[in-house]
C-alpha cells in the first residue's frame, strides 16, 4: 500500500512510520504545519507546531529513508479546531480539541488530501488497534466486505481510542495505527533508540498544542475578552465573581475564588456554566452525579451492536467513557432520532460537561461516540 | 527516470570546479600569513579574484569575496545604508523592488526596524517588471533622502529581467547608488559590471556550477561601504574572515566557464524552456505562465537586437532557463509531492519557513490573487538540462495536476464539519 505517515516530530509517530516501512508499505512522511505565527513556531516547542518539531520529523524521515514534506494545514486548523475551541468555551461547553483535530485535520483534511494524491492510507502514532473481521463470516450479516473494528490499545495506560472514535467506518478503513499492539511507551522508546531515531528520549507532549505556554485560561481571555459575571449557588445566591464564564468547566473545584465558605463547610464544584446569563453555578460534589447523558452528532462503528437505522433504536449494554483518561462506567444506551444517543448510567459518573465526547465501548471494542449535549442528575 | 528542474535553487557543480576545489583543499596556508605557505594561498585567492573580475567585467579590487549571495546582499544593503547615513543623516530611505529576494528585503526591513530606515517597496507590473515611473516619482520627490536603490538583475521566481539600464540612468541623475542582485543572471544573461553602471552587484558561486557557500559583492571603487562582519580586516577591511582560497579558486573556474558558455547556454535553454512552456500549456488546461511571455516576437535574450543584458525595447526579457506557471485549483505543495514521487524535481518558487510553502510575495506583487499564487511551480533549467527532462516532466505533470486539483477540492470543502 501507499501510506502517508503523519510525522509530528515525536517518538510515537516516528516509530509508527518505521513499522509501516517494515511492513513493506511504500511510505511517505508528512509533517503538518498547524500554526503560521512565527512567535508560536519559536516559543511553542511543546506543541506539534514548532520549527524544532518539524526538524525532528525531517530527521526521522531521513533515518527511515522515506520522502518527507511539510503540509500547511494551519488555515484549516484555525478554522476548525481553534475556532471550535473558542466557540464551545464561549457557549459554556467544554470542548476536546484533540478530538476535533482528529475529526477535521488528521482524518479529514490530511486523509482526503492523501487519498486525492494517490495514497491508500494514513498512518499515525496513535495507540489504538484496528481489528479486521472477515466479512464472509456467517456470524456477521453485513455481506462480504471486511468489517473494521476500533479497539483499545494493548497498553491501557496509553490507549487513545477515546480521541479516535469520532471517525466513521470509511475513515477508519483508511487509517493505520502500528503502535496499537505496543506493550508500553517505554517499549516504543526502546524501539526508537534501537532504530537510531534521535527523538527516542523526547518528552511527551501534554498541553494543547496551540496554547503555546500552557495557559488555557489566559488564551481564552486573550481571544474572547474579559466578561465579568457572578458565581452563584444552586439557590441563585451570589457567592463570588468571575472574569468570564468560559474559563470554568463542570466539575472544576480549583480556582473558584469564592470568599465565603459553603454553609456545610464542604468544597464546592462547578455544576453548570450558563453562557446567556454569564453565570457560573457551584454546589456540593453530590450534585455532580449524572444518571443519564444525551449525546448529539453520534458516529457509529458497530452497526451489529447498535443497530443500523437512524431512528430510535433498541437498548444495548455498554461502557461509557467521558474523558480521555477516565474510567469507563457501566451503562445502557440507545440511538435516538436525529443522530443522537441516550445513555443511562449504572455506575458512578460525575462532572460531565456539555461539549465533551462520550465514547461507548463493548469490552475493548469501540461502538461509537457522540458529543455530550446535556445530562440528567442522579 | 528522474528529472532535475530546479537549477535556480542550485545547479550541479562543473567537474572542473570540483577538481579545482578538491585540489586546493589539500593545501595548507592562510592567505593573510606572511610566510611562503601564506603567500601561496594568497596567490590562489588573488588569481581567482582576477579571473572572477575578468569574467564579470569588474576590476579585481572591486571583488569582495563573501560566503555566498545572501551575505553579499546583506553587505550591500546594510553597508551602503550605514555609509550613506554617516555622510548625510537625511539619507534614510531604502528603495527596493517589491519582488526582491528575501536576502535584500529582510536586511532592508531590519534596517527599518532597528536603524531608522524607511523602506519603500517599488511596485512592479503584472509581469514582475519594475515600475520605472514609480521609481522616478520617488527620486523626484526627495532624492536627497535616499540612501540606496536595490533592484535585482533578474527575478529568481518568475525570471523577469529588470530594466537596470533605466534604473541606473535615473539614479545617476539624482546621485543615488544602485545595487543589483545578479545571482540568477550570471551564466544566463550577458553580465558586465562595468558596462552596467551599477555601484554594487551580488553574485553567487553555486548557481553557476561553483561550490556552495561562496559568493562576492562587486563594489565600485569609489563606493563607501561600512562592514557588516568585523575582525581581521580582510577584503579591504570590508569583509573580515580568513580568505577561502579553495572556494575562490572553484568559483572563478565556474564563473569563467559559465560566462564563456553563456551565449550558447542561453540559446539552448531558451529553446528547451519554450518547448516546456508550450507543451505544458497544451497538456494542462488552466496552466498560466507567470512573468514575461517568451513566445513573443521580441522580448527574449536570444532575439537579435537585444543589447548585452538589456531586453529589446519596450518588452521585458526573461531568464532563458526559467519557466513559472500557476495551476488553478491546485496547491503548489500537492503538485510538488506528486512530481517528486514521480522523480521530477522542481520548486514552488516561494519562500519557505520550516518547509511550509507560502503564497509568493513576488506573485502577490504582480497582482496574482492568493488562491492562484498558491498553485505555483517553477521549472528552472541549467547546464545539464536536456530534452529528456522536459519529456519526463510532461509524462507525469497532467496526472499530478489532476490529483492536486482533487486534493485542492478536498481541502477546500470542510466536508464532515459539524
Amino acid at each position: 500500500m501507499r501510506v502517508l505517515a503523519a510525522l509530528s516530530g515525536g517518538v510515537d509517530s516516528a516509530v509508527a512510520a518505521a513499522r509501516a516501512v517494515d511492513a513493506g508499505h511504500d511510505v511517505v512522511g508528512v509533517h503538518m504545519a498547524l500554526s503560521r505565527s512565527r512567535d508560536q513556531f519559536r516559543t511553542g516547542s511543546r506543541g506539534c507546531c514548532s520549527i524544532e518539531d518539524a526538524g525532528d520529523a525531517r530527521r526521522a524521515a531521513d533515518v527511515l529513508g522515506i520522502p518527507y514534506y511539510v503540509w500547511d494545514l494551519s488555515e484549516r486548523f484555525e478554522e476548525t479546531v481553534v475556532a471550535d475551541f473558542l466557540a464551545e468555551y464561549a457557549a459554556g461547553r467544554t470542548p476536546n480539541p484533540c478530538v476535533r483535530c482528529n475529526e477535521h485535520i488528521k482524518f479529514e483534511a490530511l486523509l482526503d488530501k492523501a487519498v486525492a494524491l494517490g495514497f491508500d492510507a494514513v498512518c499515525t502514532g496513535h495507540y489504538a488497534r484496528i481489528a479486521v473481521r472477515d466479512g464472509a463470516d456467517p456470524a456477521h450479516s453485513a455481506g462480504t466486505a471486511d468489517v473494521r473494528e476500533l479497539h483499545r490499545a494493548a497498553d491501557p495506560a496509553k490507549d487513545q481510542s477515546y480521541v479516535l472514535a469520532v471517525m466513521g467506518p470509511e475513515r477508519l478503513a483508511r487509517s493505520m495505527f502500528p503502535l496499537g499492539d505496543a506493550p508500553s511507551k517505554a517499549h516504543v522508546r526502546e524501539e526508537a533508540a534501537a532504530r537510531g531515531l534521535s527523538v527516542s528520549a523526547k518528552p511527551d507532549s501534554y498541553d494543547i498544542c496551540f496554547v503555546a505556554d500552557g495557559d488555557t485560561q489566559g488564551f481564552l481571555r486573550e481571544r474572547l475578552g474579559a466578561r465579568p459575571g457572578d458565581v452563584v449557588d444552586t439557590e441563585g445566591r451570589v457567592v463570588g465573581a468571575h472574569d468570564g464564564a468560559y474559563a470554568y468547566t463542570v466539575g472544576q473545584r480549583k480556582g473558584l475564588q469564592i470568599g465565603r465558605p459553603a454553609p456545610d463547610g464542604r468544597p464546592r464544584y462547578v455544576l453548570e456554566v450558563q453562557p446567556v446569563t454569564n453565570r457560573v453555578v457551584v454546589g456540593p460534589a453530590g450534585a455532580l452525579a449524572v444518571a443519564a447523558v444525551r449525546g448529539t452528532g453520534a458516529v457509529w462503528l458497530a452497526p451489529d451492536v447498535v443497530g443500523d437505522d437512524d431512528g430510535d433504536g433498541d437498548w444495548f449494554g455498554c461502557a461509557a467513557q467521558v474523558r480521555a483518561h477516565g474510567d469507563p462506567v457501566a451503562a445502557r444506551a440507545r440511538r435516538t432520532s436525529g443522530g443522537g444517543v441516550r445513555i443511562e448510567v449504572d455506575g458512578d459518573l460525575r462532572g460531565v460537561a456539555p461539549g465533551q465526547s462520550v465514547v461507548l465501548y463493548d469490552g475493548t471494542r469501540v461502538l461509537g461516540q457522540a458529543t455530550v449535549e446535556g445530562t440528567e442528575r442522579a | 527516470m528522474t528529472a532535475y528542474l530546479d537549477h535556480a535553487a542550485t545547479t550541479p557543480m562543473l567537474p572542473a570546479a570540483v577538481d579545482a576545489l578538491t585540489a586546493e583543499l589539500g593545501r595548507t596556508g592562510n592567505a593573510s600569513s606572511l610566510h611562503s605557505a601564506g603567500r601561496a594561498a594568497r596567490r590562489v585567492v588573488e588569481e581567482s579574484r582576477e579571473q572572477l573580475a575578468a569574467a564579470l567585467g569588474a576590476h579585481p579590487s572591486e571583488v569582495v569575496l563573501t560566503a555566498g549571495g545572501t551575505e553579499a546582499d546583506n553587505l550591500a544593503v546594510q553597508g551602503i545604508y550605514w555609509a550613506a547615513t554617516a555622510r548625510d543623516p537625511a539619507r534614510r530611505r531604502v528603495l527596493v523592488s517589491a519582488v526582491e529576494h528575501h536576502a535584500v528585503l529582510d536586511p532592508a526591513r531590519w534596517l527599518a526596524a532597528r536603524a531608522g530606515a524607511e523602506v519603500v517597496l517599488l511596485p512592479v507590473d503584472a509581469e514582475g517588471r519594475l515600475d520605472l515611473a514609480a521609481l522616478e516619482a520617488e527620486l523626484r520627490a526627495s532624492a536627497g533622502t535616499v540612501a540606496l536603490i536595490s533592484v535585482m538583475w533578474a527575478n529568481n521566481e518568475v525570471g523577469t529581467v529588470q530594466p537596470l539600464p533605466d534604473v541606473v540612468a535615473l539614479a545617476g541623475r539624482y546621485g543615488v547608488p544602485v545595487h543589483a542582485d545578479a545571482v540568477q543572471a550570471v551564466g544566463q544573461l550577458p553580465v558586465d559590471f562595468a558596462a552596467s553602471g551599477l555601484d554594487a552587484m551580488t553574485v553567487s558561486a553555486h548557481k553557476i556550477g561553483g561550490p556552495l557557500g561562496a559568493g562576492a559583492l562587486l563594489a565600485r571603487r569609489g563606493l563607501d561601504l561600512v562592514p557588516v562582519l568585523h575582525g581581521g580586516g580582510q577584503e579591504r577591511g570590508v569583509r573580515s574572515g580568513t580568505l577561502d582560497g579553495p572556494a575562490a579558486r572553484s568559483f572563478a573556474v565556474a564563473a569563467d566557464a559559465a560566462v564563456r558558455a553563456q551565449p550558447a547556454t542561453a540559446t539552448r535553454l531558451a529553446g528547451l524552456r519554450d518547448d516546456l512552456v508550450r507543451r505544458v500549456r497544451a497538456a494542462v488546461p488552466g496552466a498560466v505562465l507567470r512573468g514575461p511571455d517568451p513566445s513573443g516576437a521580441s522580448g527574449d535574450h536570444a532575439s537579435a537586437g537585444a543589447g548585452p543584458g538589456r531586453p529589446a525595447e519596450g518588452r521585458p526579457g526573461r531568464l532563458p532557463g526559467n519557466a513559472h506557471l500557476t495551476f488553478a485549483g491546485c496547491e503548489g505543495d500537492s503538485l510538488l509531492v506528486g512530481l517528486d514521487l514521480a522523480g521530477v524535481q522542481c520548486s514552488t518558487g516561494s519562500a519557505c519557513q520550516a518547509g511550509v510553502p507560502q503564497a509568493s510575495h513576488v506573485l502577490l506583487a504582480m497582482g496574482v490573487v492568493e488562491d492562484e499564487a498558491r498553485g505555483a511551480l517553477r521549472f528552472s533549467l541549467g547546464r545539464t538540462s536536456t530534452a529528456a527532462d522536459v519529456d519526463a516532466l510532461l509524462a507525469v505533470l497532467p496526472d499530478a495536476v489532476a490529483r492536486a486539483r482533487t486534493a485542492g477540492l478536498a481541502s477546500a470543502a470542510p466536508g464532515g464539519a459539524r
